[in-house]
């Protein structure tokens, strides 16, 4: 692995080295890691991201993260079952997921990565919809209008333009900066630590900072991309690339809900407010596979994963919860129960899913079938007419 | 009203039209605004309808087209112009991704009514990257819509057609012919739909096949074979995907013969396909093979050896006798 040494670009003339301007590289998220909820579950405060919580929003919290994981587990159990083609887990990310996705204004709109299913589950998304894509049965049935929010965008970092984009439609809706809490809004852009390498999400960044756009860029830096580690990404922590951009970065304690939820909620704000964009680095951990068809322990040391589990992002909530006797078994229980209830629901859901019918290929590829097309569809529908008892 | 414009300000008047029918058009890409974007065609546009709405975009091809797809999923109408065809190419991803494909995966619930303006062909004495045709690469992917302009008239029409498309549509524009001749535009009468080819010079003997630059070819070639005694018929393609070829089918069962010109590369190009659509419906009807004149499978040379390169009147001429020949 490439780790920052503390030795690069030595007093040469090119002015200071990157210690001298970062400090020294950090692997527990740094000094400027904004934390709410420690690991151990102890309530800590922070000089400019704090936040009272009430017992509701807490136990929200928690519910939230339990049924998301448990989304995630049943799903992937689907694939071994070969009930999906493929799944992109989110195990040790459901934080990062619940703390911005709860953030949001029914108003706002979140362009997802293929990895969201917690942020889809906080908008109201039917979470056997999103088995639908990785079953292979569509590709996202769910209406982005309905939710505000978009279809899951498997080309890395692509969505973070498109998010750039409806961000200054908003502008020129005039729904930024009115005072109006109904009615001002933002845009938030989920991508990981990998997308931060690709030009469509520097290029994002350009425009954003260029508009004003009202846009968080939101970045669960999950520590690998497939098989490559951050610091195959980046040689600066993340956040601080945004300056650089011209506007703010904070990095907060991804596997911290609370803390998450403070910082994104902030950076919304500013957002809707018309002060422009800022960047969320979600320092967190991705504990599962990059997918199902992955294996990480080709190019991971197992040591990793133990610390990082440690810092699980349920448990510490669970702790907090209890030990202020804000929750008890029986709370816990009636989750767990839920958790089981939302776990037979996606079985059954998702083997009842229907597959399309061959013909409906040709159905939105514009918003009218052209000639062209119904003369193929109605080829190919004579060709399988053909077959004596076959596809209807 | 009837006056004598150029394509540049056909396009121009289109795009004026098209902003002041709907408030929800938006004009952006590199030098647009002020400066009315190198060709002049949003010459004056930004200083009329404001920055909100002839916006001046950094300079990132991916960039103004990625955005572009968040202002119409907004529900706006975004007309992006990319400079020049040579430098699509940092766009490709979003425009073949994403653009093409959100209608489909969205089963219609998201739309992309969008146009990606793009000053195509050569013939002007650029550097390299200035000159090129990538037609093909857009007409190949499902969920595009491909059109090129090749005179005023239609530019000021078929702008406005497709920027009230709802799909999202790849509008090629001859850069060649932008300040070269002036046609008569009579805005009281009709258009024909955007999605169609048109017979442009009616003639018996063989059917010439046209599109954006190489039309005017075709014309000239059309005039001169006339004093030779050859009757060509010349229709102008306008739509590359969906292709309108049911005139042409009617043509070439006339005529038996078929030449098509374009001034991009031959392999893989239009004339490909469109030669492979006439060998399937017109078999029977065929003299000859179709023949294609476009340029040669090699880079776009140095612009001082150009003209060789590009298909012209004699290149259009040669094909037309070969096939009268066979």
């Amino acid at each position: 692995m490439t780790q920052r040494s503390d030795d690069d670009g030595a007093a040469d003339g090119f002015g200071p080295d990157l210690v001298e301007v970062f400090g020294p590289s950090q692997q527990d998220g740094g000094p400027e890691l904004v934390q709410l909820l420690t690991p151990e579950g102890e309530r800590i405060h922070h000089p400019e991201f704090d936040l009272d919580f009430s017992a509701e929003q807490l136990r929200g919290f928690y519910r939230d993260m339990v049924l998301t994981r448990r989304i995630d587990v049943e799903a992937t159990a689907l694939q071994r079952h070969g009930e999906l083609g493929i799944w992109a887990q989110l195990l040790g990310q459901e934080a990062a997921q619940i703390g911005a996705g709860r953030a949001l204004r029914p108003q706002d709109f979140v362009f997802p990565t293929y990895r969201e299913h917690g942020v889809a589950y906080c908008r109201g998304v039917n979470p056997l919809d999103l088995l639908g894509l990785f079953r292979g049965v569509d590709q996202g049935a769910w209406d982005p209008a309905e939710n505000n929010f978009g279809l899951y965008t498997i080309v890395i970092g692509a969505q973070t333009l498109h998010a750039t984009g409806y961000a200054m439609g908003m502008q020129r809706d005039g729904v930024v900066g009115t005072g109006d809490p109904d009615r001002d809004a933002a845009v938030i852009a989920h991508f990981g630590d990998g997308a931060s390498s690709q030009g469509d999400v520097n290029e994002a960044f350009i425009f954003a900072a260029s508009y004003n756009a009202p846009v968080v860029f939101f970045c669960q830096n999950n520590q690998w991309a497939i098989s490559e580690p951050i610091e195959r990404q980046t040689r600066i922590p993340l956040y601080q690339r945004a300056l650089g951009f011209g506007f703010p970065g904070v990095r907060v304690d991804g596997n911290d809900v609370l803390a998450t939820y403070a910082v994104t909620q902030a950076a919304l704000q500013r957002a809707r407010d018309g002060q422009g964009p800022t960047f969320v680095e979600a320092y967190t951990y991705r504990m599962g596979a990059h997918t199902t068809t992955d294996d990480p322990t080709r190019y991971r040391l197992s040591d990793d994963l133990e610390r990082w589990k440690l810092k699980d992002p349920i448990a510490r909530v669970e702790v907090y919860l209890r030990r202020n006797g804000l929750a008890d078994d029986e709370f816990v229980a009636a989750v767990q129960s839920e958790a089981d209830d939302l776990g037979a629901r996606l079985r059954d859901g998702c083997k009842a899913l229907p597959d399309p019918s061959p013909l409906s290929i040709f159905d939105h590829v514009f918003t009218e079938l052209t000639e062209e097309l119904e003369e193929q569809r109605a080829g190919f529908e004579a060709y399988l007419e053909s077959f004596e008892g076959a596809h209807s | 009203m009837t006056e004598k414009i150029t394509l540049a300000k056909g396009l121009n008047m289109g795009l004026r039209k098209a902003m002041e029918d709907d408030p929800k058009v938006l004009l952006m890409g590199e030098d647009v605004g002020k400066l009315g974007g190198v060709f002049r065609i949003t010459d004056g546009l930004q200083k009329d309808f404001g920055e909100d709405r002839v916006i001046d975009s950094p300079l990132a091809e991916s960039g103004i087209v990625g955005t572009a797809v968040g202002l119409a999923l907004r529900g706006y109408r975004p007309v992006v112009e990319i400079q020049f065809d040579g430098f699509v190419y940092p766009a490709y991803d979003q425009i073949v991704c994403q653009v093409a494909k959100m209608t489909f995966r969205s089963q219609g619930k998201s739309k992309m009514p969008m146009v990606i303006r793009i000053p195509f062909g050569g013939g002007i004495g650029a550097v390299e990257h200035h000159s090129e045709s990538p037609e093909a690469q857009f007409a190949h992917t499902p969920g595009l819509k491909v059109v090129a302009c090749s005179n005023p008239v239609d530019g000021y029409w078929m702008i406005q057609q497709a920027i009230a498309c709802d799909d999202p549509v790849i509008f090629l524009e001859p850069k060649r012919q932008y300040h070269a001749d002036k046609a008569e535009l009579d805005d009281s009468v009709s258009p024909e739909p955007l999605f169609t080819s048109k017979v442009v010079r009616r003639g018996g003997d063989v059917t010439v096949l046209a599109y954006g630059p190489t039309v005017k070819t075709a014309l000239k070639a059309a005039e001169a074979a006339a004093g030779e005694g050859k009757s060509l018929e010349v229709i102008d393609l306008r739509t590359l995907s969906p292709l309108d070829l049911g005139p042409v089918f009617e043509s070439v069962r006339r005529t038996g013969r078929a030449v098509i010109t374009h001034e991009a590369h031959v392999n893989l190009g239009m004339g490909a396909e469109v030669a492979a659509r006439i060998t399937e419906q017109c078999f029977y009807s065929l003299e000859a093979p179709v023949l294609r004149v476009g340029a040669f499978d090699t880079p776009y040379p140095p612009s001082r050896i150009e003209e060789d390169y590009l298909p012209d009147l004699d290149r259009v001429l040669d094909a037309v006798d070969r096939s009268l020949e066979f």
